[in-house]
């Protein structure tokens, strides 16, 4: 698991990260949202007990990261935005040195390296040097060496960045495999689609602060309110009379639709529906308005960017 | 305990791969390792068959253990590259984050590179004395003994350890390969010197010194490796800090920690003199604590060796020392000789002296000139005991006035420099050596300007028109 209270980093004038409080337990995906230079990189840094705290604390994997680091740098797996591989190394060279670096007995480094360059097709490719691969064979080296030591905790910058989409799919299921092992994740990403389909929790960050965190559905709630319903008709059919069940509210009204917003979906949705039965509407569709990750990731840099120009 | 060393081998074994697949490392390396010790034998031959020409009857012999010395040195510099660039090299190609992520404890990074870094010149500076050696034996020349070859072996070992460990100690702090490789001449050229000086001991043929060179040079190694893991950290490694020059900072840095909040002198004095003074003073007593010492060992030399070298002395050695004393300026006219602002700027001179010895050798030559003053007057006491002449009088009348400023200017000033030194083979946490230097700079400027200098205007006063009187009318009365 990950725990951090008040993780702040300081670089001489200037305050990279301030105040991060974040959660993530075993089983449980945390994407890490914000733009370039928002602390990202310099939080994941001090997960790895690479940079010291200016201030606050962090637990990893159980350690104390300014206490214990060499403990957590052998808890976690990191896939770092600069892959750092070894250009005239082969794939195999590689992850045995690694394998080697993180104990690992020659019998299972074999098997584990192996059983890797196979799952992310990197197999045939094992004996050519590095530095004749493709950036995404790069990648998918880097996030394989991340994996080696199937390692408790995982931090992971842009996982599938430069992956073409087979091999991204691929990376992805791993991740939800990773996760179903009830490991640990954090990622760093810009793919919001991405971490639609595979966060538990999501974090934005902005100039070091942490400015929401949830799941998707309260961040949603949080950003754009109840969610919204439309209810569409199959011919005109008149709704002023139409009384809702409560915890609805009618947004808009049209002579074949209308929208209304819900405070517990759960409970008032199928009061609707049997209500509206009831009255024998042409009811042809009942679905959520969509609002995504990005929808809900613009409004917030919005609001903060709004924010610091108001300051 | 071999558990703790598996991953230096890990991270030197994985370097010594790369580097020998990487031909441009491996070809000019190879090319001055087999092709030197040929030059240099060629030209030591030339040299000698003209030199002989005009009857100077070098003997080729003789030049075998300074070409031997030469040919060691020279692949040295060339594979200086590896160490150069080991962190900075890793930290340019990206490499160096994983490495950092991975459980090496830090000392693990370091001596791996390190080691690497050691194991590659000194392969190819043996091979090429190797190389040498075999040369001579083919043109039938006497090898050096057995003593001076090992001399010369570990002489080539020390310099090569000294080479690497401030190469290193460049690549933790540089923030490109090009700044590292531009720094090096800062190693390169210090340790040419230091072989020329090497060089003139062979030649000499002085065996004691040449051990004492080693010596030397091995703690120079150990305190540069010192300065490297105190230094380390995976932080700064990790920066985005580029190479330039930032005077602004620097002088910024500086004045902050010379003036920082004082309004007045007084304040001045009180808060940032003896915030310095609180810090240096661990290492002022262990100066005042080598002033006894020093005083002792060469008062006690001079009076057991002293004596015997009077006694063997010819008439013509005693004559010409009473020549000397001869013609040394009597007391009355002293003043004209030594006057006040020629005693201070000499005084001052000699401290500025100190500090720079000592910044160019993590303090170990700032404290040996220190020791050395002292030690003077420890030997001028013993001396004037064998002469027969009360010591105690004169040096109450001819040092104690002006000494009791004068001798706390020179311990203050040269605890300064023991103290920058123990600073930078000490672990700062959170601090970049940079800003170490800058502290510990405006320290000493601020002990300096602030009590060295004032001091040692009142003695150089003291001494030009005080002294002087005091000692006449005590010599007088002797």
């Amino acid at each position: 698991m990950i725990e951090t209270k008040d993780l702040s980093k300081q670089f001489h004038d200037f305050m990279a990260v301030e105040g991060v409080d974040l959660s993530v337990q075993s089983g449980q995906i945390l994407a890490l949202l914000g733009q370039n230079g928002a602390g990202k990189t310099t939080t994941v840094r001090m997960l790895t007990a690479l940079l010291q705290p200016t201030r606050g604390s962090a637990r990893v994997a159980g350690f104390d990261v300014t206490k214990n680091g060499h403990d957590v740098r052998a808890s976690v797996g990191v896939l770092t935005e600069h892959h750092g591989l070894y250009m005239r190394m082969t794939a195999v060279e590689y992850m045995d040195f690694f394998g080697q670096v993180y104990g690992l007995s020659p019998s299972g480094r074999k098997a584990r390296l192996e059983n890797l360059l196979e799952y992310f097709g990197l197999a045939e490719a094992s004996k050519r040097r590095i530095g004749e691969y493709s950036k995404g064979m790069r990648q998918k080296l880097a996030l394989a060496r991340a994996l080696m030591h199937d390692p408790g905790v995982l931090l992971l910058d842009e996982p599938t960045s430069a992956m073409d989409p087979e091999s991204a799919r691929l990376v992805r299921d791993e991740i939800a495999r990773l996760k179903s092992a009830r490991r640990t994740i954090m990622l760093c990403s810009h793919n919001l689609t991405e971490v639609e389909l595979l966060a538990d929790k999501i974090a934005i960050i902005y100039r070091g602060r942490i400015l929401i965190q949830g799941s998707l559905e309260e961040l949603k709630r949080e950003v754009f309110g109840a969610p919204e319903y439309v209810a569409q008709f199959a011919r005109e059919w008149n709704a002023d009379g139409f009384e809702l069940p409560g915890g609805m509210e009618m947004l808009e009204k049209t002579a074949t639709s209308f929208k209304v917003r819900v405070e517990a979906p759960g409970v008032s949705n199928p009061l609707l529906m049997k209500k509206l039965a009831e009255e024998s509407a042409p009811v042809l569709s009942f679905h959520e308005e969509a609002r995504t990750l990005e929808q809900v990731y613009l409004k917030v840099m919005a609001a903060a960017r709004g924010k610091d120009y108001a300051q | 305990m071999l558990n703790k060393l598996r991953p230096v081998w890990l991270v030197a074994g994985r370097e010594l791969r790369d580097q020998v697949r990487d031909w441009r490392v491996l070809l000019p390396m190879m090319i001055l390792t087999l092709l030197f010790p040929f030059l240099m034998n060629e030209f030591a031959r030339e040299t000698v068959d003209f030199l002989n020409q005009y009857n100077a009857n070098l003997v080729l012999d003789r030049l075998v253990p300074i070409s031997i010395m030469i040919i060691g040195f020279f692949p040295i510099t060339v594979s200086l590259v590896v160490a150069l660039e080991s962190f900075v090299g890793e930290k340019e190609r990206g490499t160096i984050e994983p490495l950092l992520t991975a459980p090496f404890d830090d000392w693990q990074l370091y001596f791996g590179k390190m080691l690497v870094g050691t194991v590659t010149p000194l392969t190819a500076s043996y091979t090429s004395i190797g190389l040498y050696l075999w040369m001579i034996h083919r043109q039938g020349l006497v090898f050096p003994d057995g003593l001076v070859m090992l001399q010369l072996m570990l002489l080539t070992t020390a310099h090569a350890v000294l080479m690497v460990s401030a190469a290193i100690v460049i690549s933790v702090q540089s923030t490109s390969v090009k700044a590292a490789n531009l720094l090096a001449s800062f190693i390169v050229i210090p340790v040419a010197i230091l072989m020329q000086g090497e060089a003139v001991v062979l030649f000499w043929g002085n065996e004691t010194i040449l051990w004492l060179a080693i010596a030397g040079v091995v703690i120079m190694s150990l305190l540069l490796i010192r300065v490297g893991i105190a230094h380390f950290e995976r932080e700064y490694l990790l920066g985005r800090e580029i190479d330039t020059l930032n005077l602004r900072w620097f002088l910024g840095a500086f004045w902050r920690n010379f003036k920082g909040d004082a309004a007045t002198l007084g304040e001045w004095y009180s808060l940032k003199v003896g915030d310095s003074l609180r810090r240096v003073l661990p290492a002022l007593m262990v100066i005042v604590a080598l002033a006894g010492v020093s005083a002792w060992l060469s008062y006690s030399w001079t009076m057991d060796n002293a004596s015997e070298t009077i006694s063997r002395a010819s008439e013509k050695d005693l004559a010409k020392i009473e020549e000397s004393i001869g013609e040394l300026p009597d007391l009355a006219s002293m003043r004209e000789h030594f006057s006040a602002s020629f005693l201070f700027m000499n005084n001052t001179r000699s401290m500025v002296v100190i500090f720079l010895a000592g910044l160019t050798s993590f303090s170990v030559l700032g404290v040996m000139i220190y020791m050395l003053n002292i030690a003077l007057i420890g030997g001028v006491y013993a001396l004037l005991e064998l002469l027969g002449i009360a010591p105690l009088p004169i040096f109450l009348a001819g040092i104690l006035p002006h000494g009791v400023f004068e001798l706390p200017a020179l311990m203050l000033g040269s605890a300064v420099v023991l103290y920058i030194g123990a600073v930078l083979v000490t672990p700062q946490t959170g601090k970049s050596m940079g800003e170490v230097m800058v502290e510990m700079l405006a320290d000493w400027a601020k002990i300096f300007a602030g009590l060295v200098v004032p001091l040692l205007a009142v003695a150089a006063l003291i001494e030009a028109y005080v002294t002087p009187e005091i000692l006449a009318r005590v010599m007088g009365g002797l």
